[in-house]
């Protein structure tokens, strides 16, 4: 079964847009024009298949990942168990949470395979892969949630970062969270890691029992999820100062952990308007400019 | 909304097989793509995703913002950072919370975007119909698929008006009421042809930008003014070539003898007897009922209209005309020895004239303005403090357009505005299941405004690497006051 994915050039000219199913994928190369051209193209061969690839595992991709062994065959969904395997030795976690980050490097890479580019990214809904040649920096922006008052918060990568990937996970986003943040989002070598991390650290963002929480059973809301009868995020009340504090401390725990084991950057985590940063490239923010134009 | 993914049902939960993720889907839920849901049992495309495409399309390439130039000049002719800035130029959407997005528009300075699109409960559009048939009485409900969605109002020149949509159809009633409100607007918005049926009256079928079809015939122009001005456009033209000429019109029917326009040209009295009620001279109302025949009355014989002529001034021989306000319908008699008029071939400059008429005539139109309100969460996410958004806007600080088509904002308390559904990108309009209707909207303002809102400088600062930007000045938009 091999449908076309939708595979088009954005008005600008400039950025290649890929979509297929659940994937939603805005690609950019910076180079000369022959280098773009190879790269969108190798890009948007990988890319047709690359979900029937992995649903063709996406039972096993489902289930709970093992912190050692690994039975799935396709490379990206090899990638996405390797992702959240060092996660998996502590909690539950399947390679889905990595699903996104992972697709984005695979595409970054073939593209990075055939082409010398400046810079590139491949942003798969909000997580993003990069890629920077010497002298290249990104300025990428936070925009704390798109339904409601944003915070700015701007950060300038360059090539001598270590920081390839960004992702950014929620109880609004279209998975669900075990944790109550709004959102977390994670710089990490890679965007596979960094999307697993930020599920890992979003999930640990909570307070047990809290009457102000709502949850539901996962597969009550998606009969297929893949956390299968987890309680899920719903909504969250009135909380006090303390309260928050004390969850994005919770969370803030997880990733001072994941810092110092070497498998994160830098986070930013949210929680009702307040944020806290680990890391010392995490997002830095400017007070003065909260209150970001959306509609 | 169609689709061409299908679904099969396994309890009240339904299979997606619009890609091979396969999703199972509960009512009221979505797949894993947030573009396909379960909406009463029925896979649907929810797709805010297509609003942003065409906003993008809009954006970047239909009609480029700011395509007139009187607003501030090099602020905003960088149609490129406003848009992304505020997210009308916006990349695909990021359903994930605070998502980073990079791109690199404007001369690698890379920005951020942000999904822009408003979901109205509180919407509705306005259509105009051209036609002076009449639709429906006042007040009458208009009907989509046997469903209130609306209502007949005022009528405007040569044109009857309907409201349709609102909260209290979209949310207020039965689930299905809701339903057929929601698909309603979409379709009328999207500028696609709706059946509309009105209480007590006609079944029309409306659609943007084309001509209506009432009753299963498609109008074809707007009247050339109603009946009495129609006599004095045409009184010249007329003078000598006939004795008597009426315009039938449900409004004001005209009468050339007796009118202003025939006393200046010293045309002779007919013995013309008139039904209706006498308004001026040469000027009847009410000669007929309301209806789709001549002139938006409902006769198809026009000398219903006539009672017989008055023998002391009448005389056998005479002619006269008998015509619409749009000239698509007319006849021509000669009043035979009982006086009584008898259908006769229109000499031809008779018939030029009633060609002239009708070249005079616009084309009758459909056209939809959609209304809506920006609510509590979508000003909220410019400023801490909402108001100040409204304030901007109110002062014409801010420009808010609609998928990157002008809107009028309506004066008073809240931003409520109305837009051209022509004016926006194909399929500009989406919806959720609530119901209600997903529409791109974007706020466009200065550098400085947008610094006093408390806008992100950092994520601006292109603007002011912008050589002369300090010394144009701007010219602020007022919404309806545009020559």
């Amino acid at each position: 079964m091999k449908r076309p994915p939708q595979i088009a050039l954005l008005p600008d000219g400039k950025r290649l847009h890929l979509q297929d199913g659940p994937i939603d994928l805005i690609v950019e190369a910076k180079g000369s024009a022959r280098e773009v051209r190879a790269a969108y193209e190798v890009a948007a061969a990988r890319f047709t298949g690359l979900l029937d690839e992995l649903c063709a595992e996406l039972v096993e991709l489902r289930k709970a990942a093992h912190p050692l062994h690994c039975s799935l065959h396709g490379l990206v969904a090899r990638r996405m168990h390797a992702a959240v395997a060092p996660f998996a030795g502590n909690c539950f976690i399947t390679p889905m949470a990595a699903v996104a980050g992972s697709v984005a490097e695979e595409i970054l890479g073939v593209m990075l395979r055939v082409a010398r580019l400046d810079r590139a990214y491949v942003n798969n809904g909000g997580d993003i892969a990069l890629h920077l040649a010497e002298g290249e920096q990104f300025t990428v922006g936070l925009i704390d949630r798109p339904d409601s008052q944003g915070l700015m918060r701007t950060l300038v990568i360059g090539a001598g970062d270590p920081i390839r990937g960004i992702a950014t996970s929620g109880r609004h986003g279209r998975s669900f969270s075990l944790g109550i943040a709004d959102a977390v989002t994670v710089l990490a070598k890679t965007a596979s890691v960094a999307d697993a991390a930020a599920t890992i650290i979003a999930n640990a963002v909570d307070l047990p029992g809290h009457p102000a929480v709502t949850r539901l059973p996962a597969n009550e809301l998606q009969p297929d999820s893949d956390l299968g009868p987890r309680l899920v995020t719903r909504d969250v009340g009135a909380l006090s100062e303390s309260e928050i504090e004390r969850a994005l401390e919770a969370g803030a725990d997880c990733a001072r952990g994941l810092l110092a084991a070497g498998l994160i950057e830098g986070a930013a985590l949210r929680l009702k308007g307040e944020t806290l940063v680990v890391g010392t490239r995490g997002p830095h923010a400017d007070r003065r400019h909260e209150g970001l134009i959306q509609a | 909304m169609s689709t061409e993914a299908t679904a099969a049902a396994i309890g009240d939960k339904i299979r997606c097989d619009a890609c091979p993720v396969m999703c199972y889907i509960k009512p009221g839920a979505a797949g894993a793509c947030d573009r396909y849901a379960n909406h009463d049992g029925q896979l649907v495309r929810v797709d805010p995703h297509i609003v942003l495409e065409r906003t993008v399309e809009h954006g970047g390439r239909l009609v480029p913002f700011q395509v007139s130039g009187d607003w501030d000049g090099k602020i905003v002719h960088q149609s490129d950072i406003f848009v992304t800035a505020i997210g009308a130029g916006t990349t695909y959407p990021d359903y994930k919370p605070a998502p980073f997005i990079v791109s690199s528009e404007i001369d690698g300075v890379d920005m951020v975007t942000v999904v822009t699109e408003g979901i109205f409960s509180y919407c509705g559009v306005k259509v105009k119909i051209d036609t002076d048939r009449h639709l429906g009485p006042e007040t009458a409900t208009v009907r989509a698929e046997g469903e209130a969605v609306g209502h007949v109002t005022t009528g405007e020149y040569g044109s009857q008006m309907l409201s349709l949509g609102g909260v209290h159809h979209l949310t207020g009633g039965s689930k299905k009421e809701g339903r057929v409100t929601c698909d309603t607007l979409m379709d009328l918005s999207n500028c696609k042809p709706v059946e509309l049926t009105i209480d007590g009256g006609a079944t029309v079928v409306v659609q943007a930008g084309h001509a209506p079809i009432v009753n299963g015939m498609q109008e074809e122009r707007m009247r050339v003014g109603c009946g009495s001005a129609t006599i004095g456009m045409f009184a010249k033209q007329w003078h000598g070539k006939v004795d008597e000429v009426v315009v039938v019109d449900d409004h004001i029917t005209g009468v050339l003898s007796e009118h202003q326009a025939g006393k200046l040209l010293d045309i002779a009295d007919t013995g013309i007897k008139m039904k209706g009620r006498r308004s001026t001279p040469g000027r009847y109302f009410q000669v007929a009922e309301p209806g789709t025949g001549w002139g938006g009355t409902k006769i198809s014989d026009p000398l219903s209209v006539l009672g017989p002529f008055d023998p002391r001034e009448a005389r056998p021989g005479l002619t006269m005309l008998m015509v619409s306000t749009t000239g698509e319908h007319a006849a021509y008699y000669v009043l035979d020895e009982a006086l009584r008029p008898v259908e006769t071939n229109m000499p031809l400059d008779l018939k030029l004239s009633v060609e002239r008429i009708q070249e005079n005539c616009e084309p009758a139109l459909c056209t939809v303005l959609f209304m809506g309100g920006a609510g509590g969460s979508l000003r909220a996410g410019v400023t801490d403090n909402p108001v100040r958004l409204t304030r901007s806007v109110k002062d014409a600080l801010t420009r808010v357009t609609s998928g990157g088509a002008p809107v009028y904002v309506w004066p008073g308390g809240g931003i409520t505005f109305m837009v051209d559904v022509t004016q926006m990108p194909a399929g500009a309009f989406g919806y959720v299941p609530t119901p209600a209707l997903v529409a791109p909207i974007e706020f466009t303002m200065r550098l400085s405004d947008y610094a006093a809102l408390g806008g992100h400088m950092d994520y601006v600062r292109p603007l002011t690497s912008l050589r002369d930007t300090a010394e144009v000045r701007p010219m602020p938009y007022i919404p309806g006051r545009r020559a």
